[in-house]
């Protein structure tokens, strides 16, 4: 069985991301910069209409435009659409300003249907249905454990509660598109992609070519968090426009683009029930719940884990269970994997009602956790984040905290996968002693590529500096898309393997006993002329999954103005051996912002009279910026026995429950509903007033 | 932000003379003095010469070169540098002022590149990131950046980048609510924040430290 070596100069240290100097200088190459010889500026036209029928499209006075050069039509015929956003056609031109002058030009007739935007209208049986052959709600699925009626009744105690998560929009930074250069020998894509093989086959599907005549590659791109799997109606699009204009065609959405069409989180409308014993332990759980994926709700959504249904009772063993979960169809547009897809919405919903049978059971919340929490390492984790972060000291009675502005924290566990397989990996080793490791894989931001270099240089006796690594290119050996947290756990062993492998090989070669280090240049030497090429592959003992992970949250509202200030959290995270602790620790940092705009801030708002999206860019949709972000105390619980394991989505699952059960324990008033927002905690105080 | 008033500026605006001629048509009810004015500032924009809405002869200085083109007037300074000059450091990301990934320095000031239209940014010293190197030596904010992970996607990276650069060079010994102002027209998705943060204090000469540990779970009681 491989091992990961006891004593290392690089894996599990600071060491610098290789690609950070590309990045700071400008010089990184995305997707939306490559620009070959020639290439045109492509844009979708997309529907006004939230439901229509689409009788005719008009191209005709769009090819009158200056700089035209071609145009395509999503569906020939007359077509439905289903929500505002919706493709319609698309452009190629000379500039983005005849694209524009172009998508103005072409006429669209179509009749206007009913339609439904919100899941409270959506769920009423008197609403216009969005697709005509099945009902908006779709039947419950169930899971049943025990007998929930009797446990309920036995229960010394039982809390009921409403809560509800929002469609959150990913909005990565570098919107999705392709460019897309079809000659006669194959057509090459530079995709902003987390799968750079599962876009390349999705194309193949869809234009009817062999996948050896499809070359992906994705050398840098600005961030996905669930939402580039598939190459999407846009990369076929980009493809064809690249046919008929005989031209390569870069099409890259807008930001509008990117808020109605490529995907969101779904939301969640969560009743539930809970029953305990007089000690704390569960006994009963009940939920009833229904959330909208938009218009792919109840059927398959692209890329994934996209469906409105959520683990429940999420990351706690209870013996008797009821939970039912509908899906709800919306004219609006569809979820895909989101970053931990279903665990934000699970753990709000949890996390909340167990910190209102905490309060009337008068038990520490932290306490009310590790006592009902079946995994070990994240009681561990409880114990451990609540001491550094004072818990004892800051935890007091819901709403006591004296004066206008007041305190208040809280706390949530999660838990994810992160395992990996199936990825390959080559080396090429040159008598000059250079190599060049290569993988099919994609590096999101993550630190894919850095983490390849720490450990080709730990295993070789070498530098980081002195590995070449490629990445983003099908035609190196294949790794699946990033996704699940599985990249750093795929690829890790992959590379460990290929360079054990170069190891052997070299030795063979060279008839030294040890190539590594000061070696190896003499060793490669002798090669002659012809470089080494070995392969390698995932191999098992090397990478493991399941993690927990707690966070803390501190937080200040201000009574006066409804104004949450985060203060500070703490998170403590599990994650196997740490590969790259920089990188590692930067993605910790990430997913609590994420987790933070989750819970303060995000919220895709349609309107229900026109159907459209209204805040479709950054002055309405609000994303978390340099002042919203606290004190962040991150410890790392390194399990190096346990080989890789990924961290992406874990760290962004418990942050927004942590900080709403912490404005709950600020105000004495729980706000059941994210986005906490000003208004309504103003609500909820003038309400909690009226009662008193 | 302002716009920066480049005082060689040329003045061939496009729309200023139909804005005008909208206000005199439909300010009935202006004052005498006001209507004067504005058909004052009319003969003045008429004496000038109408440029677009076709392409029209702009000449950019980028990091100290000087490009001649040929840009519709409606062209912005970002498209202008990404598509017209592949100069592609600067990000287009939201494309009218929200996220300051576009961020270039006009003139020394930090300016969204997506909110001013290439042809008013004539005469005026356009920096962009790719300038910000001395060749392959980084600058410090730079080099900080690379050494505190300040990015991971980087694309919001050139934006912060800029901002940093014109707040150190007004502002050499920031404090940290300096930054947080300066940064605040600068959006992150990765969640780079807390190390931008400390990167840009550090260039200035701040440590700080964030709170981070590995434990080894086998340590823990």
């Amino acid at each position: 069985m491989p091992t990961w070596p006891k004593e290392s100069k690089f894996i599990s240290k600071n060491i610098r991301r290789i690609d950070g100097p590309a990045k700071v200088t400008g010089s990184a190459k995305y997707t939306s910069d490559v620009q070959p010889e020639g290439c045109l500026y492509g844009m979708i036209l997309r529907s006004r209409w939230p439901a229509a029928r689409i009788t005719r499209i008009n191209l005709d006075k769009a090819r009158q435009v200056a700089g035209f050069r071609a145009a395509v039509l999503v569906r020939e015929g007359e077509r439905r659409v289903r929500y505002y956003g919706e493709e319609l056609a698309a452009v190629a031109c000379a500039t983005k300003q005849a694209c524009q002058d172009a998508l103005r030009a072409i006429e669209v007739e179509a009749v206007p249907l009913p339609f439904v935007v919100r899941e409270e209208d959506a769920i009423r049986t008197d609403s216009p249905r969005v697709w005509d052959d099945s009902p908006n709600l779709s039947k419950a699925g169930l899971r049943e454990r025990g007998d929930v009626t009797k446990a309920l009744a036995d229960s010394a105690v039982v809390v009921e509660g409403f809560f509800s998560t929002p469609v959150q929009v990913h909005h990565p930074l570098e919107t999705h598109g392709n460019t897309a250069s079809w000659t006669d020998e194959e057509l090459t894509v530079w995709s902003s992609t987390q799968g750079i093989f599962s876009v390349r086959d999705g194309l193949a599907g869809n234009l009817n070519l062999e996948q050896n005549k499809i070359r992906v590659i994705s050398e840098y791109m600005g961030g996905g968090f669930g939402a580039k799997f598939g190459p999407g109606v846009e990369g076929a699009l980009a493809a064809r426009l690249s046919r008929a204009a005989k031209a390569p065609v870069k099409l890259m959405l807008t930001r509008f683009d990117q808020s109605l069409a490529v995907g969101n989180r779904p939301s969640s409308y969560q009743k539930i029930k809970l029953g305990a014993a007089a000690d704390g332990k569960l006994l009963a759980f009940e939920l009833d719940a229904y959330g909208t994926a938009g218009i792919g709700s109840g059927g398959s959504t692209e890329g994934g884990g996209g469906g409105a249904e959520f683990p429940a009772p999420y990351i706690y063993q209870i013996p008797n269970i009821r939970v039912s979960h509908r899906g709800v169809t919306v004219n609006a547009g569809s979820a895909r994997a989101f970053r931990a897809p279903g665990h934000p919405q699970a753990s709000f919903g949890m996390e909340s009602i167990l910190d209102e049978l905490a309060v009337k059971l008068n038990i520490d919340p932290v306490e009310l956790r590790i006592l009902n929490d079946p995994f070990e390492i994240r009681r561990k984790e409880y114990q451990l984040g609540a001491e550094r972060f004072g818990w004892k000291e800051k935890y007091r009675k819901p709403g006591s905290s004296p004066g206008s502005i007041k305190t208040g924290v809280g706390c949530a566990g999660a838990m994810w996968g992160g395992g990996g397989g199936g990825t390959q990996a080559e080396a090429q080793v040159n008598p000059d002693g250079a190599i060049e490791i290569r993988c099919g894989t994609q590096d999101l931001g993550t630190g894919t590529k850095t983490v390849i270099a720490a450990i080709g240089a730990d295993l070789l006796g070498l530098t980081p500096d002195q590995i070449a690594v490629r990445i983003g290119d099908t035609r190196f050996p294949p790794s699946g898309g990033s996704g699940g947290s599985t990249t750093a756990a795929s690829v890790s062993p992959a590379v460990h393997n290929t360079c054990q492998r170069v190891l052997e090989e070299l030795q063979k070669v060279s008839g030294m006993s040890d190539v590594r280090g000061e070696n190896w240049k003499s060793a490669c030497k002798k090669l002659g002329v012809n470089p080494l090429v070995v392969p390698g592959k995932w191999v098992e003992g090397l990478s493991s999954s399941g993690v927990g992970g707690v966070q803390f949250a501190e937080v200040e509202v201000d009574t006066q103005t409804g104004f949450v200030k985060v203060k500070k959290i703490t998170c403590v995270q599990d994650c196997g051996l740490v590969v790259s602790r920089l990188t590692c620790e930067s993605q910790v940092n990430g997913g609590i912002i994420m987790g933070i705009g989750y819970a303060l801030y995000e919220e895709r708002v349609m309107d229900r009279a026109s159907g459209m999206l209204l805040n479709p860019n950054f002055e309405t949709y609000k994303l978390p910026g340099l002042a919203d972000v606290p004190e962040i105390d991150i410890v790392l619980l390194d399990m190096p026995e346990r080989g890789v394991i990924g961290i992406g989505e874990p760290v962004t699952i418990p942050t927004a429950s942590a900080i709403a059960n912490a404005v709950a324990n600020a105000l004495g008033v729980r706000i059941g509903s994210l986005p906490v927002t000003p208004a309504k905690i103003l609500a909820a105080l003038d309400k909690s007033k009226a009662t008193a | 932000m302002n716009k920066p008033d480049c005082s060689s500026k040329p003045s061939g605006s496009v729309s200023r003379r139909n804005f005008l001629k909208t206000i005199g048509t439909t300010a009935v009810a202006g004052a005498a003095a006001q209507a004067e004015s504005i058909a004052a500032e009319l003969q003045k924009v008429d004496a000038e010469k109408i440029q677009g809405p076709g392409p029209v002869p702009i000449t950019l200085t980028v990091n100290g070169k000087k490009h001649d083109l040929e840009l519709e007037p409606r062209v912005t300074l970002l498209d202008a540098l990404r598509n017209f000059l592949n100069s592609t450091g600067a990000k287009e990301v939201c494309d009218r002022g929200t996220c300051g990934a576009c961020t270039v320095l006009i003139d020394g000031k930090p300016v969204y590149a997506c909110m001013q239209l290439a042809i008013e940014s004539q005469g005026c010293s356009i920096t962009t990131v790719e300038a910000l190197a001395q060749g392959n030596r980084l600058s410090k904010i730079q080099q900080a950046f690379i050494e505190e992970d300040a990015l991971m996607c980087g694309y919001c990276t050139p934006g912060f980048l800029m901002s940093a650069t014109a707040l150190l060079q007004r502002q050499p010994k920031p404090t940290a609510d300096d930054v947080r102002h300066a940064c605040a027209g600068n959006v992150c998705r990765c969640g780079t924040h807390p190390r931008v943060l400390k990167a840009i204090l550090k260039t200035a000469g701040v440590e700080i430290t964030q709170k981070t540990e590995v434990i080894r779970y086998a340590d823990l009681a």
